[in-house]
C-alpha cells in the first residue's frame, strides 16, 4: 500500500497538504515540533493512493512518497 | 591590430585605452555613451566582434556595471567607461564588486558639472574615485594617466593589478587626455604571472565546492573579519605597488605636486622657473590608491615647501598633507572646472613665484 | 516499495526562513526539478536578488552570483555572454523586477539574452514587511497603501507576462500560480519549458509565478492560498503569452 512520510523538521505546519489530498488523509496535529510548527500527520495508509499531490504541494518539500 | 613594439602610432587618449584592453585580454565591454569618453565604447563596438568578443551598450551605466559584475564573476576580463555623472550611477555595482572581491577595470574620464552640457577637464571626482563612492567602507585601486602612454600602459597594469588583488581597479583621467592625440608605442600585454581564478563561478561538477559570488556576510564575526581581511589588502598593494613619477626634485626648494593633465601644465611652469634660477620640481602620484605616501614622506624630509595644484578646490591636497613631514608646508592653487578655468603655465609659474622662497 | 516522490538534488537538504505557506518554496523545488531533469546542474549558473529570494545560493546546490537589487538581468547578461556555454537564470520578485529593475528586465528581454527569468509575484514587498508593489492590486492595502492601492495616484498593477510578451526579443513568456495540485503541476511543466528554451539555445524565457505572502497579507496560509484563486488569478491570467517556438 502506498504510503508517505513527512519529515518533521522540515515541515512548518501551513497546512496545504490537508487541502492537496483528494482523500484528506494528512491533518495537522496539535503538538508543536521543536520549531514551535504544528506539523502535518499522515492517517490513512490504507487509503493513500502515492498520488503524491501533497508532496507536490508541500512548499517545504517536506514530504517523500513511497509506492510499489 | 598587430604592430611591432617599436612602431609607433598616433591616437587619442581614449583610443589609447581601448586598444590597450583589447592587448590585455579583455573580450567583455560594457558600457554607455557619455562625452569625454563614447570613442571607448565606439572603438570596442567596431573591434570586439571580430575578435569574437561582447560588447553591449547597456540601458544605463547601472545595466552596464551590473553587466561587468556578472562577467567577471566568471572570471572575464572585463571593462567599463565613463565619465563622472555614469561613475555617480555605477557607485552601487562598484561597491558590490568590491565587497564581492571581483576584478574589472572602471575608467573614469572626468569633466566639469552634472552631465548636462560641459564637457570641460576636471579632477574634482577625485574623492568620488579614491574614498569609494558607494557604501560599504572599501577601496578600489586608481590610476592616473598623464599622457596618452600612458592611458595604454596602465589600463593594461589595471587588469593586472585588479586581477591579482581581486578588487575593481579604475583608470582616471580627464577630457584633455582622453581627447589628446600623442604617439604611442603599443606595448604587448606584460608576461605577469596571474593567480588562478579559482574562485569563479562556472557550473558546479559533483564533488566540487560550490562557489557563490556574494558580498553578505551575516554570521557573527563575519562582516568584521572581511573588512581587516581587505584592510590587510590594501596594505599589501600599498607596500608593493604604488608609482610615481619625480621630476628635478633633487635640489628642489618647492615641488609642486599634480596629477593627470594638471601636471602635464605644471611641467611647463617648472621649466620656466628654472629657466629663473628658481630651484622646482614635480611630484607626481600615478597611483591615486594605494596613494605613494613613503615617497612623499621621503621628499619632504629635505624640502619642505609642496605646492599643491588641482582642477579643483582641492581633494588631493588631503592625501599629501597627511604624507608629508609635520614640519612641511603645502600651499594649494586651485581652478576649480568649469569652461575657461583650464589654468596656463604663465599663471602656474605666478603661482610658483609667488610660493618659492629660497633656503636660506 | 520504492520512492516516488523525492526531494530533487539541485535542492539542498536545509530548513528554508520563507514562512508557513509562502509559495517560494514550491518555485525553488520546480525549479530544481527542471535542472535535475535536464541534467543541467553542474551547469547551471543562478542569479540571487534581494528580497525574500536572497539566499538562493543556500537552498540551490549551484553556483550563484548575488546581483543587487534589480540588476539580477543585467547580471545574467554579463554571465551568459562571458559563458554561453553555461545555464543562466535570475530568480527575482516583484519589486526587484518591476520596480527598481523594471529597466533591466525591459532591456535584458528586449535584447533577447539567452537567459530564464523566474518571477514570484506575491503582490507585496515581503521581506521588508509588506510594503506596496507594482504589482499590488487595486484596492489592496498595504503598509504603503494604507487605504488600499488608488490606481489614480498609484497607477495599475503591471502584468509583466503580457508586457514582456510583446517583445521581439522574448521567446517565451508564461503566468502560472502554486495554490493548487492542478496549478502545480502545470506550473512544473512551464518552467520545465522555460529551461528547455535554454537548452535548445531558442531565446529569452520568463516564467511569472503567482504566490502567497501569509505573513505580509495578515492572513493564514489557507486563506493567504485562496486569495490566490480568489483575487489574483483572475487580475492575472494563468496562461502562455508568447511561446515562438512552440515547445
Amino acid at each position: 500500500m502506498p504510503y508517505i512520510k513527512i519529515d518533521e523538521m522540515r515541515c512548518k505546519g501551513c497546512g496545504l497538504c490537508t487541502i492537496a489530498c483528494p482523500k484528506k488523509l494528512v491533518a495537522l496535529s496539535d503538538t508543536p515540533n521543536s520549531m514551535g510548527f504544528t506539523v502535518a500527520v499522515f492517517s490513512g495508509p490504507e487509503q493513500c493512493t502515492g498520488c503524491s499531490l501533497c508532496a507536490e504541494m508541500c512548499p517545504d518539500v517536506a514530504i517523500s512518497v513511497f509506492k510499489e | 591590430m598587430q604592430t611591432t613594439a617599436l612602431e609607433k602610432i598616433f591616437v587619442k587618449g581614449n583610443e589609447a585605452v581601448a586598444m590597450a584592453a583589447l592587448e590585455a585580454g579583455c573580450r567583455c565591454y560594457f558600457g554607455y555613451p557619455i562625452t569625454p569618453q563614447s570613442d571607448i565604447p565606439e572603438y570596442l563596438s567596431r573591434e570586439l566582434p571580430g575578435l569574437g568578443g561582447e560588447f553591449i551598450q547597456a540601458e544605463s551605466e547601472i545595466g552596464a556595471i551590473n553587466m561587468v559584475l556578472g562577467a567577471s564573476a566568471t572570471g572575464a576580463r572585463v571593462m567599463t567607461s565613463s565619465s563622472g555623472p555614469g561613475i555617480s550611477l555605477k557607485q552601487e555595482g562598484i561597491s558590490y564588486m568590491a565587497g564581492s572581491e571581483l576584478p574589472g577595470v572602471i575608467v573614469d574620464i572626468m569633466r566639469a558639472g552634472p552631465g548636462l552640457g560641459g564637457i570641460d577637464a576636471s579632477q574634482a571626482d577625485y574623492f568620488q574615485a579614491t574614498r569609494g563612492g558607494g557604501h560599504g567602507g572599501y577601496r578600489i585601486i586608481v590610476l592616473a594617466p598623464a599622457s596618452v602612454q600612458e592611458m595604454y600602459d596602465l589600463t593594461m597594469l589595471a587588469f593586472d593589478l585588479s586581477d591579482i588583488y581581486r578588487m575593481p581597479a579604475m583608470v582616471l583621467a580627464d577630457s584633455v587626455i582622453g581627447q589628446m592625440k600623442e604617439s604611442v608605442v603599443p606595448n604587448p600585454r606584460p608576461q605577469t604571472l596571474l593567480p588562478p581564478k579559482e574562485w569563479v563561478v562556472r557550473g558546479r561538477s559533483a564533488g566540487e565546492p560550490q562557489n557563490v559570488v556574494k558580498s553578505l556576510y551575516l554570521g557573527d564575526g563575519e562582516m568584521e573579519a572581511f573588512h581587516w581581511k581587505m584592510q590587510a589588502r590594501y596594505q599589501e598593494l600599498a607596500d608593493a605597488e604604488c608609482r610615481w613619477e619625480e621630476f628635478q626634485t633633487a635640489d628642489a626648494e618647492l615641488i609642486v605636486t599634480a596629477f593627470g593633465s594638471t601636471s602635464r601644465i605644471a611641467k611647463t611652469a617648472i621649466a620656466m622657473a628654472r629657466e629663473a634660477g628658481m630651484k622646482v620640481g614635480l611630484m607626481r602620484p600615478i597611483t591615486l590608491f594605494p596613494f605613494p605616501k613613503k615617497a612623499y614622506a621621503q621628499l619632504s624630509e629635505r624640502c619642505k615647501l609642496f605646492l599643491d595644484i588641482e582642477l579643483s578646490t582641492g581633494q588631493m591636497i588631503d592625501d599629501v598633507r597627511l604624507s608629508v613631514a609635520r614640519d612641511a608646508d603645502v600651499a594649494f592653487y586651485g581652478r576649480p572646472p568649469g569652461a575657461g578655468s583650464l589654468p596656463t603655465p604663465e599663471e602656474l609659474f605666478e603661482q610658483i613665484k609667488k610660493n618659492y622662497r629660497a633656503s636660506a | 516499495m520504492k520512492q516516488v516522490f523525492t526531494r530533487p538534488e539541485s535542492l539542498k537538504d536545509v530548513s528554508t526562513h520563507f514562512c508557513p505557506g509562502c509559495h517560494h518554496g514550491s518555485v525553488h523545488r520546480l525549479v530544481a526539478e527542471a535542472l535535475d531533469e535536464f541534467g543541467i546542474r553542474s551547469e547551471t549558473i543562478g542569479v540571487a536578488s534581494v528580497g525574500c529570494s536572497v539566499f538562493l545560493y543556500g537552498y540551490f546546490d549551484i553556483d550563484v552570483i548575488e546581483a543587487p537589487h534589480g540588476r539580477a538581468p543585467a547580471v545574467a547578461t554579463g554571465a551568459k555572454r562571458a559563458r554561453p556555454d553555461r545555464i543562466v537564470f535570475t530568480y527575482q520578485g516583484d519589486g526587484d523586477l518591476a520596480a527598481i529593475g523594471m529597466s533591466e528586465i525591459i532591456h535584458a528581454a528586449n535584447r533577447g539574452e539567452d537567459i530564464t527569468v523566474i518571477f514570484v509575484n506575491n503582490t507585496t514587498y515581503g521581506m521588508t514587511g509588506g510594503q506596496m508593489a507594482p504589482t499590488t492590486l487595486p484596492g489592496q492595502k498595504t503598509s504603503t497603501s494604507p487605504y488600499g492601492r488608488d490606481t489614480s495616484k498609484d497607477g495599475s498593477p503591471f502584468k509583466m507576462a503580457e508586457l514582456l510578451s510583446n517583445l521581439d526579443g522574448v521567446a517565451f513568456s508564461a503566468r502560472v500560480a502554486l495554490n493548487s495540485p492542478k496549478n502545480v503541476l502545470q506550473a512544473k511543466k512551464m518552467i520545465k519549458t522555460a529551461f528547455r528554451y535554454q537548452v535548445e539555445k531558442k531565446g529569452f524565457s520568463f516564467i511569472e509565478a503567482l504566490s502567497a505572502c501569509p505573513t505580509n497579507w495578515g492572513m493564514n496560509p489557507i486563506d493567504a492560498n485562496q486569495r490566490v484563486a480568489d483575487e489574483m488569478i483572475p487580475y492575472f491570467p494563468l496562461g502562455v503569452y508568447r511561446n515562438t517556438a512552440n515547445l
